[in-house]
This record gives structure tokens, sequence and C-alpha cells, in this order.
């Protein structure tokens, strides 16, 4: 059956007056003369399905289903249940876009992550509607914006000439690591948290996220804002089918576990990722997301990269 | 080609006693089970000492006099911490060549780089990283950035005497008390900094040297009383230290492997770039992890290059450490030769074509000619592993964007050359290598102001300048 067929509308509308002529043509309008004895009667205001919405994954800027067809419920929603496809997926499309993001000016960066709070701004009801305060929307908009301004400032504060006893030019700058694998807190501002300060410097993320819907609705709002396709890569499902293999990836710099609240899976994949001798972001027990969370989000994924060059005629 | 007549540096200057124990709380003692290993000039294979053997009862003892001497340490004033450092740093000028001396004998490397690049850049690592020690709180890491307790650092053969001082500069100065473990075959210089420390009166537990091989190292660096690890080595063994810090909540800062690419283009001034192609490869025996050890030049300049820097090649002396006009010294072991050797064979066998300069080596010692191979493709293996002595690899690019491709086709990532002088493509180069170190139109330069460590698989953290106090503060 199609979806609408189990729309909480449904109830106020019967098969048989669906093809009832005149309700047909003239719907909601109760019309007493022409209605048959077998019609339940029509005293409900104006009443339509509702549209829902597909929850799928956020791969490459796209909306795919997961490869493996499989998907589970969550509040009700068949929300994409992904799998180690999707994932290695996922790492290839932020991979694809990670020389071009970090390429882009800092300016330019911090543009598109302004972008993000001004969509969130307005549809600010989406994530209302789902749970979220009030007051977590706001933080969430306002993180974005002191993300946002630090994409031209973090290499002047982490970066800069280094007084070298020697006729030498030095300069060092930070540069993002690449490819960064979350495991997301399960709020929008964890969410949030832990997206922004991996991506204002050039990053591209595959993301585990919880609650699923709020997370394909940030999806989304990353959609519109202008964010290029693969540098937010957002997989719903069941961390310890997926995160493992994002843990042992050949091709991801650096894992925040920051989400993980099962401390042995945080070991397992501290331990898998050692192989490859990523970054690691440790999960911090209970991370108060609306404190400032000052620079270490950032630096944590960033590389010191140091330029000699002799001075002289 | 000149003849020289020996120029040996006085052996008389340094005095090495014939057994050592271990540095823990402040004195030296046997270790527990009285074990010992025995350490070797690799010029002669003369056995220099003996030292004793830390077993983990002995770790145990270092770990705990360490935690104890935190408490009084971390609590004193940033000013009083940094006179100790001072202090300290004028005693390693003060007993320079000594140190550089013992230095060459222990680990087989010139005179002339002991005592003009390593003893120097000790000394200003610990008058840098002493100025930090009452200055935390300006260094962007909080107001009131704290110590984190113990550190344990493991540090390898290739320079022994500076890997201590960049490892214990900053942690001193940051409030942190040391256990290190200097490497098993170059053991010395460490013991004699603790003497070091006994002069300059350093209390007692706030560093304890503890020797032995890599089982020493492997027991202490998961000890649980310690605090933040340290280590600089094989990317091997730094997998298997993060393996083993998962899950403890360590701070971990890791100094691996390389395998660099110094990119020669095709505008470069010749004669200078293979003067930074002999320093790159052929600087302390080519032991150093961010060596240029694969060359790229450009296809138009490759017979040109290759030619000047075969007759360069040809002046190279290698020979007695001590001889102050030596340019490359002994192999620093039997075990790091047989590698350097095995990797040589495999890359004839792949199809590269060797050369090396005649020269002839002392009969008694651990020696290696300096040799190029030519025509090597990237898959071969002496294009990917890191050889860790006097071989370079050479391969061919055509344009920027290959050399830059091939630059980072390895899973390393710590350190690159550029040779151009077209300032833009410079820039631009550096731009897109994935190397901690770029080094533009010079290489092989260091500097306690300046950051130093890897991308990917070279580690993680940052050792020198301001950024090298961030892995020693909560």
């Amino acid at each position: 059956m199609p979806k609408s067929a189990k729309s909480s509308a449904a109830p106020a509308t019967t098969p048989s007056a669906a093809v009832t002529p005149g309700a047909a043509t003239t719907p909601g309008a109760a019309s007493p003369a022409a209605a048959p004895v077998t019609a339940a009667p029509l005293t409900a205001a104006p009443v339509r399905l509702a549209v829902r919405k597909t929850y799928k994954l956020y791969i490459g800027g796209k909306f795919p289903r997961s490869e493996s067809g499989r998907t589970f419920v969550v509040d009700g929603d068949n929300v994409a249940l992904a799998s180690r496809k999707d994932a290695r997926d996922a790492v290839l499309a932020a991979r694809a876009a990670q020389s071009k993001w970090a390429g882009a000016t800092a300016y330019n960066r911090g543009q598109v992550l302004y972008r993000i709070a001004e969509m969130i701004e307005a549809r600010r009801a989406e994530f209302v509607a789902l749970g979220v305060p009030d007051a977590e929307v706001d933080a969430t908009i306002d993180r974005w914006v002191w993300y946002a301004g630090w994409s031209d400032k973090i290499a002047q504060v982490t970066g800069g000439a280094n007084p070298v006893a020697g006729p030498y030019l030095n300069i060092s700058a930070p540069e993002p690591t690449g490819v960064v694998g979350i495991v997301a807190p399960a709020s929008l501002l964890g969410l949030v948290s832990v997206i922004a300060p991996a991506i204002v410097t050039g990053n591209t993320v595959v993301v585990l996220a919880d609650a699923p819907q709020i997370a394909i609705t940030l999806a989304e709002v990353l959609a519109t804002s202008d964010v290029p396709g693969g540098v937010v890569n957002l997989l719903t499902g069941r961390h310890p089918e997926t995160a493992p293999w994002l843990a042992s990836h050949d091709d991801v710099n650096a894992l925040d576990l920051t989400g993980v609240t099962d401390p042995e899976l945080a070991v397992e994949w501290e331990r898998a990722a050692a192989g490859t001798l990523k970054r690691v972001i440790r999960p911090s027990g209970a991370t108060d997301f609306t404190a400032d969370p000052g620079l270490r989000p950032m630096t944590a994924l960033l590389e010191t990269k140091t330029v000699w060059h002799p001075k002289g005629y | 080609m000149f003849e020289y007549a020996p120029a040996p540096e006085s052996r008389s200057v340094v005095e090495i006693a014939s057994s050592y124990g271990l540095f823990i709380d402040g004195s030296f003692d046997g270790g527990k089970d009285g074990n010992v290993f025995k350490t070797v000039d690799p010029a002669t294979e003369e056995v220099l000492a003996e030292v004793a053997a830390a077993g983990p009862e002995d770790v145990d003892r270092a770990v705990a006099a360490a935690r104890r001497a935190f408490t009084t340490w971390s609590a004193l004033p940033g000013s009083e911490r940094a006179k100790y450092l001072f202090r300290i740093a004028r005693i390693i000028q003060e007993r320079s060549r000594e140190l550089a001396v013992l230095e060459s004998l222990d680990n087989g490397k010139p005179i002339r780089e002991s005592r003009d690049v390593d003893l120097p850049l000790v000394a200003a690592h610990f008058f840098y990283y002493a100025g930090w020690a009452d200055k935390l709180r300006y260094a962007g890491f909080g107001p009131d950035p704290r110590p984190l307790g113990v550190a344990a650092q493991v540090i390898p053969w290739n320079f022994p005497l500076l890997m201590l001082a960049w490892k214990i500069a900053p942690a001193l100065a940051t409030g942190n008390t040391v256990v290190l473990k200097p490497a098993e075959t170059t053991p010395l210089s460490a013991l004699f900094f603790a003497d070091v420390c006994r002069q300059a009166e350093l209390p007692a537990g706030v560093v304890n040297i503890v020797t032995g091989a890599g089982d020493t190292g492997a027991y202490l660096v998961r000890h649980p009383d310690v605090a933040k690890v340290a280590f600089t080595g094989s990317t091997e063994v730094g997998r298997e230290i993060a393996r083993s810090v998962a899950g403890t909540g360590k701070r971990l800062t890791l100094e691996l492997g390389g395998k660099a690419a110094n990119i020669v283009f095709d505008d470069a001034p010749i004669d200078q770039a293979v003067e930074g192609i002999v320093n790159g490869i052929f600087f302390n025996q080519g032991h150093v992890c961010c060596a240029g050890s694969r060359l790229l030049v450009q296809e138009s300049v490759l017979d040109q290059v290759l030619e000047s820097l075969k007759r360069r090649m040809a002046t190279l002396r290698v020979g007695d450490p001590l001889d102050k006009n030596t340019d490359i010294g002994a192999i620093n072991s039997a075990a790091q030769l047989a590698r350097i050797t095995e990797l040589s064979e495999i890359g004839v066998q792949e199809g590269a074509e060797r050369w090396s300069p005649e020269c002839s080596l002392p009969d008694r010692g651990f020696w290696f000619a300096p040799t190029i191979f030519t025509g090597v493709t990237q898959a071969h293996r002496i294009a990917r592993e890191e050889i860790f002595g006097p071989v370079l690899s050479v391969l061919t690019f055509r344009t920027p964007d290959e050399a830059v491709a091939k630059a980072n086709n390895t899973p390393y990532g710590l350190s690159a050359g550029i040779w151009t002088e077209k300032g833009s493509r410079i820039l631009a180069v550096a731009d897109k290598l994935r190397a901690g170190v770029v080094w533009a139109n010079t290489f092989n330069k260091f500097d306690p102001a300046s950051p130093f460590g890897g991308y990917k698989e070279s580690g993680y953290g940052r050792e020198g300048g301001r950024h090298g106090l961030e892995a020693y503060l909560a």
C-alpha cells in the first residue's frame, strides 16, 4: 500500500467515501441530499493525507537508501540501516570532496557555515517538532555562527612565523588532517558540536549519527546550505556494525569517538584506529555541549605544516 | 680529490666508566636483577661500557620516584623550573665537546655533526623551553594549563641526546616529571645527562633514566601510573604503543618513520640542489626519520642532476667518526647494517640500478658506502620502505602535479623538499604536500622554535616551538 494509506488522517476517510462522485468533486463539502446511506458522514473539517518524509542516508550530497536495502524502525519511521558498504561509500565521497573543500578559501568556508546557521533558523520548527527544545535549537544555530567565524582566524591563532636561529623564513600553518570518522552524540547540539569543528578547517566527515530523524533533517539543512556534496556524510544505523570499519579504514585520517557511550567499544575502536595511526578523539564522558568548546575540537583535527626557506640575495 | 691527513678529535675529553647503573630518584644503582648489556662503538666494535638492563621492578621504582617528585616539581613556580632548565642548558654548553665525542663514540656519527649540529641544538632546546616555563598561560592553551604527571619517554638511537632534549625539555618546563628510556645501542649520553642533572641540582626523581631493550620500553609505556607517553622510533613500534595506550586515557605523541620526497624541478640551481640532496640523505648516515630518501627529479634535468650528484658523492669521506674531516660515519649497529644491506639487495633484485662511489671502508665496525638507486619505480620496496641508511632512491616526474602525486604516494608524511627558483611554485607545491615539515631550497634544518612532526603514519603531535607544549599540558 502507498504510505498515505497509513496516514493519521486515514480514519476520517473511508474507501467508499473516496469513490463517491459527489465527495470526489467537492471534497470536504457536506452534501446531505446526495449522501448515500452507505457513506460515512463527512462532518470533519477539510482533511488530507500528510506526505511523510522518507529518512534515508546522506552520502556525497545525495540521499540514497542503504545499499543493503535494510531499514529499522525509529519512533514509527522506517529509517535506513547503514551497512559496511555504505560506510565505505561515504569515505570515498568524503575523500573525493576533501581537497576541494580544504582548498576553498577560509572566507568561503566561513560563509557556507554561516549559511547553515541561517537554514536551521528557517527550519527551526522542524527540529522543534522532532522534540529538540527551543533553547537547544538556539544554541545549535549559535554554535554554527561561532565556528563560521573561526574559519579565517584559526590559522593565525595556531600558526605563524617561528623565530629560528638562522637566515630562514620559517612558517607554521594548520592544515586539515583529511577525512574524519565521527561517532556522534545523540543530541542536535552534540551532533553539530562534532561536525562543525571538523569541517570548518577543511576536513570532510563521515558521521555515524544517533537520533536519525534529527540527523537527517540536519542533512537536509546541509544539502540546502551550499555545503559541497561529500563534505558531510551522515549514516544512520547501528554504530557497532559500522564504526569498526571506519576505525580501521586506511583512508580515514582521524576518528572522533565523542558520541560513544560504551567504554569497551570505545577502547576496541581506538585500538583498531592504531593500525593506521589515526588521530583519535576519545569519549570524554558526559560532555557539556552548552559550554564554550575552546580550540581543542578544532586543533585535534589539524596538522601543523612548517615550511622553511632560506633568506638571501 | 685531496688527500687529507687524519684529524681525529681527542677521545680523552670524555671518560667512560666500565659500567653504568640506572638513574632513579637522583642516584645511580644497578638493576634489581643484575642484568646488563654492552654498548659498543660501531666504528670499531669495541665495547664502551656495560649498562644495566632495567626490569619491571626497576621501572616501577623509576615511575614511583617520578610520581613522588611530581608533587613538588609541578608546584614550583614556573620561574624556578625555568632556572633549572637554564642551568641544564648552560652545563650542556660547557660540556658540549665531551658530550659530542661521547655521542660520536656510542652512535658512530661524525664528530663534525655531533659537535656542530646535535650539541648546539640540544643546548638551544633546553634554553628555548626554559623560557616557556613561566609563560605557559600565554601559550594559547587556556588561562591555567596544568601538567599531566609522569611522562614515559622512549627515544631512538639516531640522535640520542637531541631526542632526549626534545622529550625532556618541554616535559620539565610544563611541570611534568620524566622516566626516559634511551635506545639500547646508544645509552651513554642519556646517562651522562643524568650527571648534568646532578650538577644542576635538579630535584631527585624529576628525571629518571632507565636503560634497556624494547621490553623495558614496552613495560614503561604500559605502566598504569604514567600519564603521558612520548615515543620516537619506528612506525611498527608506534602502532604497538598506540594499541597498548588505547582506553587508558594516557596522552600520546608519536614521531615515527618517513620516506620523504626531495623534489628537484628543472629550474632549480643544480649545485645547491645537489648539496641539499647529499645533506638530505647522507646526513647522519641517513639515520634520519625525515631523510630525503626519495629523490624526485624532473625528467629534463635528470642526467645533469645525476652527473653532479655522483661527482659530489665521490668526494664524501667515509670513516672514523672522530675524524673532523669525516662526512659519513659508522652505521649504528650490526642489525641496522643488515637491514640496509638487505633492502639494497632487494633494490637490485627488483630491477633498480645501484651505484656507489669508489670508497674504501674500514675493516672493523659497521659501514655502508653512500649509495643511489636509479630507475626506481613507485612499486619498488626501496621507494616505499624506510631504509634508514645512506641509500637514495631516484625517481622522475614530468609535471608538478605528477611530482606532488608521487611525493604523497606513501603512508608516511613527515617531511619533504622542494628545489626550484620559482616562488609561486614553491608555495603551491608546499601547500599540496602532505608532510609536517617542508624544506624549500634547503633540507634537514632544525630549530627549537620550529614545530616538527608528521602527517599520516609518521605519527601525531608536534615537538618544538609553542606547539610542542601542547602534548604536556592538560
